[in-house]
């Protein structure tokens, strides 16, 4: 039986792996935006076990609602990451800091 | 037509100054002219406000009230008493040579030039009309910007340090009063000036509020040693922004100490006045050397502003001093009459001797005063207004200059001897840095060829400046009707000035 | 008395001078002076009509309000005149001198540019000097006080392309402002306890105020304070040291107006002005026994520099000084009456004798140095026997008016008990010899002897515009034309007889009546009277006086050191070099106030400036804040390094931080 632990802690632990993967990877923008994905996905997981639980079936409809936003935004993150590849010939994170203050 | 007449002196200007805006730069022409129409429809409209207003009464007249923000109780509340009516007049009076002084001298978007000045005469008949706090704080900020946009688009070379020193000297003055305001709002559920003026306060709390208004309007007169931001504005300001600046905004800070310190918190003015008097002889004596040894024409008649403006914030606070010694208000009311003469007469007085600049500055672009010297030469009518001007400002008898200060002299020796003495070195002290300036810019033998080069005042610039020279000539020589119009509220307030607010 | 006639008197000369200032292009000069002294001659005549008024007619005196100038707490400021029969006998002075110099000056001023413009001046001035003499308030006193020293500055400044000019013009404003600044604090005081500032309210207050003490300076008689206030206003206008050291600069001014304003009238304002003030300065001996010492001081040691100076005009003003000194002196003894008369019979010749130099100047062609004439008597003549009229009244010659002014007051200095009396008596006797003595020197230097202008070759050419004659090597001088020397005589003719006639009436016939206050006690004019037996008598009792004796040893000497050995007065100047040295820098006053006084005001000014406003405010308060919050700022900007992950650290630890703070409260 799954239980409700369990769900929690795989979504930790996708969470927690995503986050190591936005601290650690310094070289390719494209990683970020799978990590960020995956920080999505972790959420979902809460919200899909939470609304088993309590059999309220919101939850879940939210889940569609952060897909789809999700598939929306990694979207336009690839998008602006071909112009930016375009522009700069490179997706290094370490060179991305025009926002440095 | 009185039951919305202080509303057509606000929003007239404004209104104009939308047309001459929307206009564009391309129907300059049409611009100047409703400009110069809407100034001097705004200045018909005091004559109705003069003539018909009580002299007897220290009541609000012409009083208009209509909602606002009822959420808030803010009502859009106008109306004029002795104290403010004259302002207003002098406000509608000092925009008109502004505008003919930009006539054809103002080249760069001359109609958002005339809108921002059109826009901010209303704004400041606003502020000098308001009887509610919140509009008054509405009218107060919102002057700021057109007086920002004005000095940072028209102005000098160092024009972005010398609008953000304004604006944020200025600005951080009236937060402090906004949060004041509010606070007495959350007390007595009105942002009614008059019930700011009933409501009981302890004495720290009047404290506090005191300070708060002390720190606005200090700024805004200028008070030493916050007077820093007015010698840089007026130097960066086109000349039609240091005559308002001069002429009518310093004369807020005046009347905010007249309109909300004095009543609201008076136990808490009478704990403090110490503090006002002693910075306004230092603003008297200090400025005056400072003044002295100025090189730049504007700079040194930015700091004689700061100089007569001690005059204003000393007979206001001379009431406490006065009470202190001789335990009677005997002699109070003429300080302030004193004061509000000052600010009016140096109202009319700075703003011309910062127009005689500006027309040296249009024709040989400099205001150091070692590129001047024999001017007169060249331009003997301009050096009789430039002298003129020069010796009402130094407080000569039969100019208004003389007034002011000889009032607020006579009622300080009754406050105290030193006090008397120490402001009457204004004497010296004015007749040395003005008469000085006028040494080296006006007489002498011709300095340099440039000056050799110069062309008398044409007919616009003789208009400006006769009309101003008649007015102080007049004020001088005939200041009773000035004074009857504020007698009622003056003795009004200071009995609201010596009366405790303290809850019993 | 009717009120039109007297608001008649000072318009007219205003109106005059605001039609020749304003349109005086249009009319014309012709038109300018024709106005301008049709005006003032109104004036005259008006004045003198009420003198007759007054004191022949028997009408009481004016006293009343003209408009109410302002109302404020309750105080009644009001505009008005008060005419009796001190102001009437002022009015007649000012305007009859100032008729005299409007007619001069159409003569004098003739090749000048600012023809016109100078008519305005001296029409204004006579207006404001009838405002200040016909004042019942001090207000109005003030008003007029300013008001002359402010066409004071206009005309000594008049020829304003001179560098001389201008600083003088400046100077002697700023001084006069100092005096003012005593004036002012004097009217505010009394102000404050009269509540009014009529001069009859602070009149009948005056005994009481007498023992009023004032908490300042360890405290003070009021009326003493007020006093020596009033008087140090007076010290500025006339010129008492240690503000006298504007006078002798004033004379880089035109002529006309050096006797008009800076002789006759505006510097005998303040002699005026203690007078008028009798009913107070009566009940405060401290302050008449200041008004003394100074006056007295001023008579012996101002006249001293007229000795040693070249400039025909400057001696003159040195002598106005000194005598200015002797009027004051008279005040100090409370022989009010005393002062006024020799303030009447010095304002006639000391025009005179202004005018005359001028008449000297316009034959040299701008040429005042002493050392460049002489011998001028013979081509000159109506001017150098005018002269010597004047002369002769000034040095107090028996029979001259100024015998009759100048001896009365050395006289009653000498019967006056006050406190300072026997200094002031000695230094007053002293000056009858100094001023013989530069009198003397100063007719015998431009009348006879050599006549050394033609060792001058033709070297007139740079002064100013006034070279309109354009000829070459020497002139001989000439006599000036009827409007010159018209004036002339009439000044001459007062001069010599104005004190004979009218010593018994103003001096023992107690003309002054109620205008002049004077304690029984102090009336040393009384006992003077007992010994009077005519003016004809006393003139012969001047012959055995000692001054008399004096006066004639200060001819002698100047004889013998101008005339006779001319090499005495150099060996004298090498022998007595540190003297001179003293006298040439007029005792180091000028240099106190250039060196020390200017400088230490601008010192402070630019100390102020650099260091109060743009070190201290503007540096460390102002845009030390400005600093400050940049600081912060780009300490805390380094937190913001662009970098993806380092914002996703900032995050999940500030998320993490956050949510323990909120594990740890729950």
């Amino acid at each position: 039986m799954i239980t409700l632990g369990d769900i929690l802690t795989l979504s930790a632990i996708l969470f927690a792996l995503a986050v190591a993967g936005i601290f650690l990877n310094r070289k390719n923008v494209i990683l970020l935006l799978m990590c960020v994905e995956l920080l999505l996905l972790a959420a979902n997981f809460n919200f899909i076990a939470f609304a088993r639980m309590r059999g309220d079936l919101t939850g879940q409809v939210f889940v569609f609602f952060v897909l789809t936003v999700a598939a929306a935004e990694s979207a336009i993150g690839l998008a602006i990451l071909v112009v930016l590849f375009r522009e700069r010939r490179s997706i290094n994170v370490e060179d991305l800091n025009t926002l440095k203050g | 037509m009185h039951d919305y007449l202080l509303s057509l002196l606000i929003w007239l200007p404004i209104a104009a100054g939308l047309v001459v805006l929307l206009l564009g730069e391309r129907n300059i022409v049409a611009g100047r002219w409703i400009s110069l129409l809407a100034t001097l429809a705004t200045l018909a409209l005091c004559v109705p406000l003069w003539r018909d207003f009580n002299t007897h009464t220290a009541a609000y007249q012409f009083v208009e009230k209509a909602a606002w923000i009822p959420r808030f109780h803010a009502y859009y509340a106008l109306g004029v008493d002795g104290i403010s009516m004259p302002l207003i007049v002098l406000t509608a009076l000092m925009t008109i040579p502004v505008v003919i002084a930009a006539w054809d001298v103002i080249k760069a978007r001359p109609a958002q030039y005339y809108a921002s000045f059109l826009i901010m005469e209303g704004l400041m008949i606003g502020v000098f009309a308001a009887t509610d706090a919140l509009l008054f704080y509405f009218f107060w900020e919102a002057m700021l910007i057109p007086m920002f946009l004005i000095i940072g688009i028209w102005g000098g070379p160092r024009r972005v340090y010398a609008t953000i020193k304004f604006f944020l000297y200025t600005f951080l003055g009236s937060v402090f009063m906004l949060a004041a305001l509010i606070y007495m709002y959350v007390k007595c559920g009105s942002y009614s000036i008059a019930a700011f003026q009933a409501l009981p306060l302890t004495l720290t709390e009047q404290r506090w509020i005191f300070a708060a208004f002390l720190i606005a309007f200090a700024v805004k007169v200028p008070m030493w040693p916050v007077h820093t931001w007015l010698p840089d504005a007026h130097v960066e300001a086109p000349t039609g922004g240091s005559v308002i600046l001069a002429a009518i905004m310093l004369k807020m800070g005046g009347y905010g100490f007249l309109r909300f310190a004095l009543p609201i918190v008076p136990d808490a003015c009478r704990h403090l006045y110490f503090l006002i008097v002693v910075l306004s002889l230092i603003a008297v004596i200090y400025i005056g050397f400072v003044a002295l040894v100025q090189q730049d024409m504007k700079k040194l008649i930015a700091y004689s502003s700061i100089a007569h403006m001690g005059f204003v914030t000393l007979g206001v606070f001379l009431v406490y001093a006065i009470l202190r010694n001789t335990g009677t208000t005997h002699g109070a009311a003429m300080g302030m009459d004193g004061a509000m003469v000052q600010m009016v007469s140096h109202g009319l007085i700075s703003g011309a001797l910062f127009l005689c600049v500006g027309v040296l500055y249009d024709r040989m672009h400099t205001r150091q005063i070692a590129d001047y010297g024999g001017v007169v030469n060249t331009m003997p009518v301009f050096a009789g207004f430039m002298v003129l001007f020069a010796l009402a400002n130094t407080g000569l008898p039969g100019t208004s200059g003389f007034v002011g200060e000889f009032l607020v002299i006579l009622a300080s020796f009754k406050a105290n001897f030193w006090y008397s003495a120490l402001a009457a070195l204004t004497l010296i002290l004015a007749a040395a840095y003005t008469l000085w300036l006028v040494k080296r810019v006006v007489f002498g033998p011709v300095g340099n060829e440039r000056v050799a080069k110069l062309t008398d005042l044409n007919g616009r610039e003789f208009l400006i400046l006769g009309a101003l020279a008649a007015v102080v000539l007049l004020v001088g020589v005939w200041p009773a009707p000035l004074l009857k119009v504020m007698g009622p509220s003056i003795q009004h307030l200071v009995h609201q000035a010596v009366a405790t607010k303290i809850p019993a | 008395m009717n009120p039109q006639l007297l608001i008649a008197i000072p318009l007219a000369p205003l109106v005059a001078a605001v039609i020749a200032g304003l349109v005086g292009r249009y009319i014309g000069r012709v038109g300018a002076h024709t106005i301008t002294i049709a005006g003032v001659a109104l004036a005259c005549v008006l004045s003198l009509y009420m003198q007759w008024l007054i004191y022949w007619g028997h009408v009481p005196s004016f006293d009343g309000p003209v408009y109410t100038w302002l109302v404020s707490g309750g105080v009644h400021m009001q505009v008005g005149f008060l005419v009796d029969r001190l102001t009437t006998l002022m009015m007649s002075v000012v305007t009859f001198v100032s008729l005299c110099v409007h007619v001069y000056t159409i003569g004098y001023m003739r090749d000048d540019p600012g023809y016109t413009r100078f008519f305005s001046y001296i029409s204004l001035f006579t207006f404001g000097m009838l405002m200040l003499v016909m004042a019942n308030n001090f207000m109005q006193l003030f008003f007029g006080w300013e008001a002359v020293g402010v066409v004071s500055y206009l005309l000594i400044g008049f020829w304003y392309t001179r560098p001389s000019a201008i600083f003088a013009n400046l100077k002697a404003f700023l001084v006069n402002r100092v005096g003012d600044l005593g004036f002012i604090i004097g009217i505010a005081a009394l102000f404050s306890y009269t509540h009014s500032l009529s001069y009859q309210a602070a009149f009948a207050a005056a005994p009481h105020l007498a023992h009023q003490t004032l908490p300042v300076f360890g405290g003070v008689n009021a009326l003493t304070l007020i006093c020596i206030c009033l008087f140090i206003g007076a010290m500025g206008k006339s010129a008492q040291v240690p503000l006298h050291v504007w006078l002798p600069d004033s004379m880089e001014g035109p002529t006309p107006i050096s006797a008009l304003i800076h002789a006759a009238t505006m510097v005998t304002a303040g002699v005026f002005m203690v007078a008028r003030m009798s009913p107070l300065f009566e009940y405060s001996s401290t302050a008449l026994s200041f008004v003394l010492v100074i006056g007295a001081t001023n008579a012996l040691f101002m006249g001293i520099l007229g000795v040693v100076n070249n400039d025909i005009k400057r001696v003159i003003a040195y002598s106005t000084l000194s005598q200015l000194g002797y009027m004051v002196a008279a005040l100090g003894a409370s022989a009010y009456a005393v002062g006024i008369f020799h303030l009447m019979t010095h304002a006639c010749f000391k025009a005179l004798l202004f005018l005359a130099a001028g008449s000297v100047i316009i034959a040299m062609h701008h040429e005042q140095d002493m050392r460049k004439m002489g011998g001028l008597g013979k081509y000159m003549p109506i001017t150098a026997a005018t002269c010597w009229a004047g002369a002769l009244a000034l040095v107090a010659f028996p029979f001259f008016s100024g015998y009759y002014s100048k001896d009365a007051i050395i006289e009653a200095v000498g019967l006056s008990h006050r406190w300072g009396s026997t200094y002031a008596y000695w230094c007053l006797l002293l000056g009858a010899y100094v001023t013989s003595l530069y009198t003397f020197r100063l007719l015998f230097m431009t009348f006879h002897g050599e006549e050394r202008f033609r060792n001058v070759r033709a070297e007139h050419a740079g002064h100013g515009g006034h070279d309109a004659h354009g000829g070459h090597g020497v002139h001989e001088p000439r006599e000036n034309s009827l409007v010159v020397t018209l004036p002339l005589i009439a000044l001459a003719i007062p001069s010599v007889i104005l004190g004979y006639l009218t010593v018994g009436k103003v001096l023992y016939g107690n003309y002054f009546g109620s205008a002049i206050m004077v304690l029984p006690r102090h009336n040393v004019l009384a006992r003077m009277a007992r010994d009077y037996h005519g003016p004809f008598e006393l003139g012969l009792r001047g012959f055995l006086s000692v001054p008399f004796a004096l006066v004639v040893a200060g001819l002698v000497t100047a004889w013998l050191f101008v005339l006779k050995r001319p090499q005495w007065a150099d060996a004298a100047a090498v022998k007595f070099a540190w003297l001179k040295r003293i006298l040439d820098q007029k005792y180091y006053f000028d240099w106190f106030n250039e060196q020390v006084l200017a400088r230490l005001a601008r010192g402070v000014g630019l100390g102020l400036w650099k260091v109060g406003d743009q070190g201290l405010i503007d540096g460390a308060l102002v845009n030390g804040t400005a600093k400050s919050v940049g600081g912060v700022g780009g300490m805390v900007r380094r937190v913001q390094s662009g970098y993806l992950y380092s914002y996703a650290f900032w995050i999940v630890s500030g998320l993490a931080v956050l949510l323990g703070w909120f594990l740890l409260h729950a």
